[in-house]
């Protein structure tokens, strides 16, 4: 079976802040098409991860290629959609509409001083029909849901027009009703429109659901692979319990 | 003709009120969805030590305010991205130490106490042609400044994460709305005071939020607030001889509690 093309590679990566090693020789690929569930236990480093992929914090050590490019010569940022944690208090009073969020999503493509463009505006317009908040467009964000407010989230990424999707507790002030849509509306981006989706959850039931292979993540890398084989007691002990240590990495 | 425009005095009055008035709630827009409202007094404390500054060497004291202030701004984004201070502590050093440095030299040279009073409450006399010529060149560099980079200020202040992870160059567009900010805050100090500047660039945007609006449709309300405000507190300031400073921060007041009262009818 030939693989796909890598998109993040991983080589030896650690990262340590005051002296404290939150990520420890992290070498992983994810490839084009993938589907990858990140769990671990809080404070196992999997923001930090999700950061350093991103650039927003540096690794201590170790290389990062993000399609195929070393990540210092990495310039395509937009081919990257991050959806962050939070929904905060910030953002409910923020006063910008739907439209205005959503369109953030185009900066990465255009330089300074330059103005957005027709094709901008059809590229956000369809961000927010994939998910599902067309009708929101001129409603201000503070109005909205804790589910719809992700959603926008999700658009202003995928207004980007990206190839992977990092999304960083996705379901955090969702509720469990509107879970089950969140996650059908991942696997059709995942699978009818070739996203690559990473998502960091603490829900180890919807990770082996949903997803078509997890990372377990407590500083080091404790598994790695399809969740049917990995998500045991056995390997969930090594995750969440004390002794934590590294087992060989499944392909 | 009204009689009010027949003083050339007036006539720059205006002129320099209504630049400050587009571009102090503009800036002020993107201070007070940062949280940043505190920003506009610290500043204006940093040029009020900058003027008297001037005042003791004897040049313009509104170079030396747009001076002092730039520095300033430069030091407190330093000292913020240092993270060694916190960002609410960073501007209370800078406004009581700039506070500070004022009093002294103000101690130091007794000799123009009356002068620096028009600068703390704003006075329509204080604009001389020099002044208003730097006024409004610096305001269309502000304004401008604004529109060009319109996207990128929103993005950073709207989500500074993000933003970064899009790779934008987030230091450097803070940098810029604080060094903004201290322009605006200095060419306004003469018109609108000191003690005063703060409250034009946050008074008409807190007012122009009430109506929930999108965030380019607030920034142009907040603007239309702000030039009422200055027309009207101009007007006030000159028959009924009050400090103008005080006259336009009062008519923003009460745009503000009407639109209040107005949004909370209206829901």
């Amino acid at each position: 079976m030939q693989l796909e093309e890598p998109y993040i590679e991983l080589n030896n990566v650690s990262f340590s802040y005051d002296h404290t090693s939150v990520l420890e020789n992290l070498s992983f690929t994810v490839r084009k098409g993938e589907y990858l569930g990140i769990i671990g236990p809080n404070g196992g480093g999997k923001t930090t991860l999700i950061k350093i992929i991103l650039g927003l914090l540096q690794p201590t050590s170790g290389t990062i290629s993000l399609f195929g490019k070393d990540r210092h010569d990495f310039k395509e940022k937009y081919r990257i959609g991050y959806v962050p944690q939070r929904i905060t208090q910030a953002e409910k009073s923020f006063p910008a509409t739907v439209f205005e969020v959503v369109r953030t999503g185009r900066i990465a493509r255009l330089g300074f001083f330059e103005r957005f463009t027709k094709d901008d505006t059809d590229a956000v317009e369809r961000a927010m029909e994939i998910s599902g908040i067309a009708r929101y467009r001129d409603t201000l964000i503070g109005n909205l849901s804790g589910g719809e407010r992700q959603r926008v989230f999700i658009a202003r990424a995928l207004a980007s027009e990206p190839d992977v999707l990092i999304l960083d507790e996705p379901t955090v002030g969702v509720d469990i009703g509107a879970q089950k849509t969140f996650y059908d509306f991942l696997s059709s981006l995942n699978k009818e429109h070739n996203i690559t989706i990473i998502f960091i959850s603490h829900d180890i039931d919807a990770v082996s659901h949903e997803t078509k292979t997890v990372l377990c993540l407590n500083h080091n890398l404790v598994c790695h692979g399809l969740p049917q084989d990995l998500l045991n007691e056995h390997i969930l002990e090594r995750l969440y319990g004390k002794h934590s240590q590294r087992v060989p990495h499944h392909k | 003709m009204l009689e009010i425009f027949q003083y050339d005095f007036m006539i720059r009055a205006f002129e320099a009120g209504v630049a400050i008035g587009v571009i102090a709630p503009l800036i002020g827009t993107f201070l007070v969805v940062r949280r940043y409202s505190l920003m506009a007094d610290t500043l204006a404390h940093v040029s009020f030590a900058g003027v008297a500054i001037g005042l003791l060497l004897k040049i313009n004291p509104v170079f030396s305010a747009i001076g002092l202030s730039l520095i300033a701004a430069f030091g407190i984004e330093s000292l913020r991205n240092s993270r060694r201070v916190f960002g609410e502590s960073v501007l209370a050093l800078f406004l009581s130490g700039s506070l500070a440095i004022a009093v002294i030299i103000l101690s130091l040279a007794k000799g123009f106490n009356a002068n620096l009073f028009s600068y703390l409450f704003g006075s329509i006399g204080t604009v001389s042609t020099a002044d208003l010529w730097v006024t409004v060149s610096l305001a269309i560099i502000v304004f401008l400044d604004v529109v060009f980079l319109y996207k990128e200020l929103f993005f950073t202040s709207f989500d500074s994460e993000l933003a970064e992870a899009s790779g934008l160059p987030v230091k450097v567009i803070n940098l810029t709305i604080v060094m903004l900010a201290a322009i605006a805050v200095a060419i306004s100090i003469s018109i609108v005071g000191v003690l005063l500047i703060g409250a034009l660039m946050v008074i008409p945007v807190i007012a122009a939020m009430q109506y929930g609006m999108s965030f380019l449709k607030t920034l142009i309300l907040s603007v239309i607030f702000s030039l009422i405000s200055v027309i009207v507190g101009l007007f006030a300031s000159y028959y009924l001889n009050l400090a103008s400073g005080g006259a336009i921060v009062l008519v923003a007041l009460i745009i503000f509690l009407l639109s209040l009262g107005f949004t909370r009818g209206s829901k």
